[in-house]
């Protein structure tokens, strides 16, 4: 039993002793970082990632400023002299939708989404700037007699908006170009932007 | 799948492995109907026009799903050789085709106008019938889309 004792203190003693030989310093220690919440847009912040994306082609293609619609990456005049018409959804008997269906269509390259058609003219945005954009959004004498939340709604769930993040392919399989904020930031964006009360800044 | 719908007036039932098949190859190569032509395969041409529900649709860009339920007419369906479209007289009168590898086209697309605007202008043609003849028979059409105007505006004459 005193050997056993014995060898249990010399044990001990030897744990210790190479404790205090080998303390674990504290630059090894390497801590878990904590989550950090992003910090929230500021308002600027905000209005410049939403304009990223409302002055990008795959916007402004469908918000002529003359009533021939834009195509391509070039935003040239669509192709055989396709028209607004009175409903913003083509000619009597040329229709968005004799060729638009309501997706894209990858064998033809012809892009597609759910209610294809031109924003009213009212809506041209077609060579304003950023701030004057803005304001015809907000106008609602321009904008349909739409709120603020319509608008944000309509910015942030309407399909044919998003479907800027979607544009499938052009009539050679080539990828059409996306705007510049992801989705899902430019929606935060925007969604910021109308909660902080819709601020036009100067510009 | 299965895709049912109407191809000039008669049932059709079709299976496709695809639903995102363009309609023009089940016209063509399943149901066999020739008539209408395969031009560019990017809805530019409009030698594939044909209606769905009475609208000029580009059917090399129509997925055949969409076609579900609907109403497709071609250019063998337009009229028959006892009793052809207005649209149909009138392009044989004016002897409009030259090659005619896109007339079908420009026919179906001559008579959904004419049912939206049944007495065209000369600007309504330009805007509303954009397809591409190669022969250029553009000025043989118009005059054949303004007689087909006339014809059509007789028969209504007609019907008591």
């Amino acid at each position: 039993m005193r050997k056993y004792l014995a060898s249990l203190t010399f044990l001990f003693v030897t744990i210790l002793v190479l404790a205090m030989a080998y303390p674990i310093a504290e630059s090894e220690y390497t801590p878990v970082p904590e989550e950090q919440e992003e910090a929230p847009l500021t308002d600027s912040e905000a209005f410049d990632q939403m304009m990223a994306v409302l002055t990008h082609k795959r916007c402004v293609n469908c918000h002529p400023s003359d009533n021939s619609p834009k195509q391509g990456e070039d935003s040239h005049p669509h192709r055989f002299g396709v028209l607004r018409g009175t409903d913003n959804h083509g000619m009597p008997a040329v229709r968005c939708n004799t060729c638009h269906q309501a997706e894209n269509n990858s064998f033809s390259g012809v892009p597609g989404a759910p209610e294809w058609s031109l924003a009213p003219m009212s809506m041209q945005w077609e060579g304003l700037s950023r701030t004057e954009i803005a304001k015809s959004m907000l106008d609602r004498a321009r904008n349909g007699n739409r709120s603020h939340e319509d608008i944000m709604h309509h910015l942030t769930e309407h399909e044919l908006v998003l479907w800027a993040w979607e544009p499938g392919v052009d009539a050679e399989g080539r990828p059409r170009e996306k705007p510049p904020v992801p989705k899902e930031a430019y929606i935060t964006a925007v969604k910021a932007w109308f909660d902080s009360g819709a601020i036009i800044p100067e510009e | 799948m299965k895709i049912s719908f109407k191809l000039n007036k008669s049932p059709q039932t079709v299976e496709v492995a695809d639903g995102n098949t363009p309609l023009l190859w089940i016209i063509r190569d399943v149901l066999d109907l020739k008539g209408t032509k395969f031009g560019c395969g990017k809805a530019a041409c409009g030698a594939c026009t044909i209606h769905v529900n009475g609208e000029a649709v580009r059917s090399c860009s129509y997925a055949v799903k969409f076609a579900e339920g609907k109403e497709i007419t071609t250019i063998e369906g337009l009229g028959s050789e006892a009793n052809p479209h207005p649209v149909q007289q009138a392009w044989i009168e004016e002897v409009v085709p030259q090659c005619g590898y896109c007339q079908p086209g420009f026919m179906m697309a001559a008579a959904a106008m004419l049912e939206k605007i049944p007495q065209p202008t000369d600007e309504d043609i330009d805007n509303n019938i954009i397809n591409i003849c190669r022969c250029a028979t553009y000025y043989r059409m118009r005059k054949a889309i303004y007689k087909a105007a006339e014809l059509q505006k007789e028969a209504a004459r007609k019907i008591p």
